[in-house]
C-alpha cells in the first residue's frame, strides 16, 4: 500500500506496539496480559509494517524467518518445563530465583514460567506472521 | 515417577524442533530416525514400569489431582505408546527415501515429530480437557501433512478432512464443556467417581452420546467416516501409513477409555448403540473396499471395517472382548502401516496405484510379493498370523455370550477381506504390466531398497511373531482388559499420586 | 441470566447449521466460527455464572476473594479460543489454496481427489 501517511506512522506504531507487547508479557504473571496476547501484539506491529512497506521490508526487518522463531519458542517453552528436573520436581514445575534479594524484598524475580511465558510469546509470533507473511505474498 | 511419562513425549517434541532447523539438509531426516528409535526406548522403559508396577500416574507442575494435569498410563495406554513409537520409528526410517528436498525444506519431519507427539500425549494423558488439547495437537500436524506438497488432489482431500475434523473438534468441546458443569471435574478418575452422583442420569447418557460422535467421526466408524476414504489416498506414503496406522486408533482408544472408565452407567443404551456401529462400519467399510480399483482406496476402506472390530470389542464389553479390542489395535496398526509401505513402493516400481494400469510384481519383485502377502493375510484373518488370533478372539468372545450376529458379521467380513486382497493380488502382482513395464527392484537404487524395504519387512516379522507366539499378547490383553474393566487400580493410581 | 444466555447459544448455533448446510465452503467456514464462539459461550455457561469479582489473588492474600469467579471455565475458554484461532486460520489458507487450485469453492464441485465415475 502506498500512502506516505501510514507508512510514517507505522514507523511510530511499530515501535510502540513492540514496547507494548513486552509490557504485557512481563506482567502476565500476576495481571492481565502474557505470552499469547503479548505475542498477538508484537506481531501486529509486524503485520503493519508488511501493509505500509510490503512483505519484504518485513521480512527483513525481522531479520529471521518467522517459522525459526516459532520453532525457537517451542524450544524455550520445552527448556522452561525440564529446569526443575535439576531440583527433582514435576516437569512443567515453577521455579524462582530472586535475584538480589534482600530480607523482605523480592528483589528481581526470575521463574520458568516467565520464561515458558516467554516461548509462547515467540511461538505465536511467530506462528502468526508466517501465515500471515505467506497469505499477503499470495493475494 | 512423573519423568518416565513424560520423556516419551519430549523425545519427539525436541525432536522436531532439531529437524525443523536442520530442515536445510540432508541430515534433518536422520535426525528423525535418531528421535523415534530414542521415543521407542523410553517407551519401552514406561512399558516395562507398568508390568511391573501397575498403573502409573504423575501430577504435571506438581499439581495436585484433580486439580493439575495427569499422565497415567496403564497398560493400554503403555502398549499404544509403545506401538506408536514403533511405527514412527519404521515410517521415519522409510521417509528418508520417499521425502522429497522440498517437502523436508517445508518441514516434513518436524510436522510428522510432532504428530507422533500428539498421539502420545492422548494415549497418555489422564484429563479430558488435556486429551482435546492434543487432539488439536494431532490435528494441526496432520493438516499440514496431508496438504504439503499442494497437489491438487491434496487439497482437494485436504478440505474434507479439515471440515469433518473441525466438526468433531466443536462435538468434543462442548462435550466436555457440558460435563464439566455437572460434575466440576475434568480429571477421568475423578470423573468416573462423581458420574454416578450426577442427578440426572438421562443428562449424562446425553454427553456420552455427544463424545461418542466426536470421537467416532476420528475413528471413522459408521456413519461418519466419508472424510477418510476421501483423503487417506491423497498425500505421500508415508502420510498414509502414520495416518492410517495411528490415527484413527486414537479415536479408538478415546472410545475404549471413556466408555469403560467414565461412561460405564448404562451399558444397555451406550453399548447396544456402539454394537450396531461396529457391525455396520465393518460390512460397510469392507464392501466399498470391494468397489474400489486403487490399491491405496481398498486399503482405506479396510481401515473402516476393521475399525469395526475394535468396537465390536469394545461394545460386548466381556473381559475376553476387551482383550480381543486391545490385541486388535496393537495388531492392526503395524499391519495397516506397513500395507501403506508396500503400496509406495508399488507404486514406485510400476508407477501407479490404479490396479488397472499396474502388474507384474509377482514375477519381477518376489521379495516384494512376499511382504505384501504377510500383512494381507493377516488383515484378512489367516492362520498362523497375527490377525487370525485377532478374529478368534473376538469371534469367541461373541460367541461366548452367545451374539450369534456379531460373530457372524465378524465372520463373513474377514472372507470379504481376503476378496479384496486377492483382488489386489490379481491385478497388481499377478499378471504382467499392462504397458510391458518390468517392476525390478534393482530399478531402485541400493540405498533406497534399503531404506525402503526394511522397515517393511520389520513390521512383517512382527507380524509373523505375534502369529506365532500369540500366547504372551493375548495374556497381555488380557491383563489390559481386566485393568479397564477394574477401575480401582487406576483411580487410584491418579488420585493416590500426590507429588 | 442463563436463559438469555442459552438463548444467545441456540441462536448462534442455528445461524452457524444454516451457514454450514451451504455448499460454498467459505460459507461453511464462517458458520463453523459462528459454532466455535458458541461452544464457548457454553463452555463459559455450564461453568456457573457468577456476578463478582476477578478471581486474582489481592497483593498480600493467599486465597482469592470468597465470590470470585471460578476460574478454570475461564481457561478453558482461553484454550479454546487459542486452538480455535489456530484452526481458523489454517483452514482459511487451506480454503484460499483451493480455490486458487481446484478454481471453485463450490464443495459438490471438489471431485480431483475422487473422480466421478466413467459411464461405461
Amino acid at each position: 500500500m502506498k500512502s506516505l501517511i501510514l507508512r510514517v506512522a507505522t514507523r511510530y506504531l511499530a515501535a510502540l506496539l513492540l514496547i507494548f507487547s513486552l509490557y504485557l508479557l512481563l506482567r502476565g504473571h500476576n495481571e492481565p496480559g502474557g505470552g499469547f496476547i503479548g505475542g498477538l501484539v508484537g506481531a501486529t506491529a509486524f503485520v503493519l509494517h508488511a501493509i505500509a512497506c510490503g512483505t519484504a521490508e518485513a521480512r527483513a526487518a525481522l531479520r529471521v524467518q518467522p517459522q525459526t522463531i516459532a520453532v525457537t519458542g517451542l524450544a524455550v517453552a520445552l527448556v522452561a518445563g525440564l529446569v526443575p528436573a535439576f531440583s527433582g520436581d514435576a516437569f512443567l514445575t515453577g521455579e524462582w530465583l530472586f535475584l538480589f534479594a534482600e530480607d523482605g524484598g523480592k528483589g528481581i524475580p526470575l521463574s520458568t514460567p516467565l520464561m515458558f511465558d516467554t516461548g509462547v510469546y515467540l511461538v505465536v509470533l511467530g506462528a502468526i506472521l508466517t501465515l500471515v507473511l505467506a497469505m499477503e505474498e499470495e493475494i | 515417577m512423573s519423568w518416565i511419562l513424560v520423556t516419551p513425549l519430549l523425545v519427539p517434541f525436541a525432536t522436531a524442533i532439531a529437524a525443523f532447523l536442520l530442515r536445510h539438509r540432508p541430515a534433518g531426516a536422520w535426525i528423525s530416525v535418531a528421535g523415534s528409535a530414542a521415543a521407542l526406548a523410553a517407551s519401552i522403559v514406561l512399558l516395562t514400569a507398568v508390568l511391573q508396577q501397575g498403573v502409573v500416574a504423575g501430577q504435571m507442575g506438581g499439581w495436585p489431582a484433580p486439580f493439575g494435569i495427569t499422565l497415567v498410563a496403564d497398560r493400554l495406554s503403555a502398549v499404544m505408546v509403545v506401538i506408536t513409537a514403533i511405527t514412527g520409528l519404521a515410517v521415519a526410517l522409510y521417509a528418508t527415501a520417499e521425502v522429497t528436498e522440498r517437502m523436508r525444506y517445508l518441514g516434513f519431519h518436524a510436522l510428522f515429530q510432532v504428530l507422533l507427539a500428539g498421539v502420545t500425549g492422548a494415549f497418555l494423558t489422564g484429563d479430558i480437557f488435556n486429551l482435546y488439547v492434543w487432539f488439536e495437537v494431532m490435528l494441526i500436524s496432520s493438516f499440514g501433512l496431508l496438504i504439503l506438497g499442494g497437489r491438487p488432489a491434496q487439497i482437494d482431500g485436504g478440505i474434507k478432512y479439515v471440515t469433518i475434523n473441525l466438526i468433531s473438534t466443536i462435538f468434543f468441546l462442548s462435550a466436555t464443556g457440558l460435563l464439566y458443569g455437572m460434575t466440576g471435574s475434568l480429571n477421568m478418575a475423578d470423573l468416573s467417581q462423581l458420574i454416578p452422583r450426577v442427578e440426572n442420569q438421562g443428562l449424562i447418557t446425553v454427553v456420552a452420546m455427544m463424545f461418542m460422535v466426536a470421537f467416532g467421526i476420528k475413528a471413522a466408524v459408521f456413519p461418519l467416516f466419508f472424510w477418510l476414504p476421501a483423503s487417506y489416498h491423497t498425500p505421500a506414503f508415508s502420510v498414509s501409513a502414520v495416518f492410517a496406522g495411528l490415527l484413527t486408533k486414537v479415536g479408538v482408544y478415546a472410545l475404549i477409555r471413556v466408555f469403560t472408565l467414565i461412561f460405564d452407567h448404562d451399558t444397555g443404551y451406550t453399548h447396544t448403540v456402539l454394537l450396531w456401529v461396529a457391525c455396520l462400519t465393518m460390512v460397510t467399510g469392507v464392501l466399498g473396499a470391494a468397489a474400489q480399483m486403487d490399491f491405496r482406496k481398498i486399503l482405506s476402506f479396510h481401515i473402516i471395517s476393521q475399525i469395526g472390530y475394535m468396537i465390536l470389542g469394545l461394545a460386548l464389553l466381556t473381559p475376553l472382548a476387551l482383550a480381543g479390542a486391545v490385541f486388535y489395535l496393537v495388531h492392526h496398526i503395524i499391519v495397516k502401516a506397513n500395507l501403506f509401505l508396500v503400496a509406495g513402493v508399488a507404486e514406485r516400481l510400476t508407477g501407479s496405484t490404479a490396479l488397472g494400469r499396474i502388474g507384474g510384481l509377482y514375477t519381477h519383485a518376489p521379495l516384494l510379493a512376499l511382504l505384501f502377502l504377510i500383512p494381507a493375510f493377516s488383515l484378512a484373518g489367516f492362520p498362523p498370523l497375527s490377525g487370525f488370533w485377532a478374529k478368534y478372539v473376538l469371534v469367541k468372545a461373541s460367541l461366548d455370550i452367545e451374539h450369534w450376529i456379531a460373530a457372524a458379521v465378524a465372520l463373513a467380513v474377514g472372507l470379504l477381506t481376503i476378496f479384496s486382497m486377492t483382488k489386489i493380488w490379481g491385478e497388481a502382482f499377478w499378471p504382467p504390466h499392462p504397458d510391458g513395464v518390468e517392476p525390478k527392484l534393482s530399478r531402485l537404487t541400493r540405498a533406497e531398497r534399503w531404506r525402503l524395504l526394511t522397515p517393511i519387512a520389520a513390521l512383517a516379522t512382527m507380524t509373523v511373531i505375534i502369529g506365532l507366539f500369540p500366547q504372551p499378547f493375548i495374556t497381555f490383553a488380557e491383563g489390559a482388559a481386566a485393568q479397564l474393566l477394574d477401575k480401582t487400580a487406576y483411580v487410584d493410581a491418579v488420585l493416590g499420586a500426590q507429588e | 441470566m442463563e436463559t438469555l444466555l442459552s438463548l444467545t447459544i441456540g441462536l448462534l448455533i442455528a445461524a452457524a447449521v444454516y451457514l454450514m448446510l451451504a455448499r460454498n465452503v467459505l460459507r461453511f467456514l464462517f458458520g463453523m466460527l459462528l459454532l466455535s464462539n458458541a461452544v464457548n459461550l457454553l463452555i463459559f455457561t455450564a461453568g456457573r455464572l457468577t456476578f463478582g469479582v476477578p478471581s486474582f489473588v489481592p497483593e498480600g492474600a493467599k486465597l482469592p476473594p470468597e465470590d470470585a469467579a471460578n476460574a478454570l471455565p475461564q481457561a478453558l475458554v482461553l484454550t479454546a479460543i487459542v486452538i480455535g484461532f489456530g484452526l481458523f486460520a489454517f483452514a482459511l489458507v487451506l480454503v484460499f489454496r483451493a480455490y486458487t487450485s481446484l478454481g471453485t469453492l463450490e464443495s459438490a464441485k471438489m471431485r480431483v481427489a475422487e473422480p466421478e465415475e466413467e459411464k461405461a
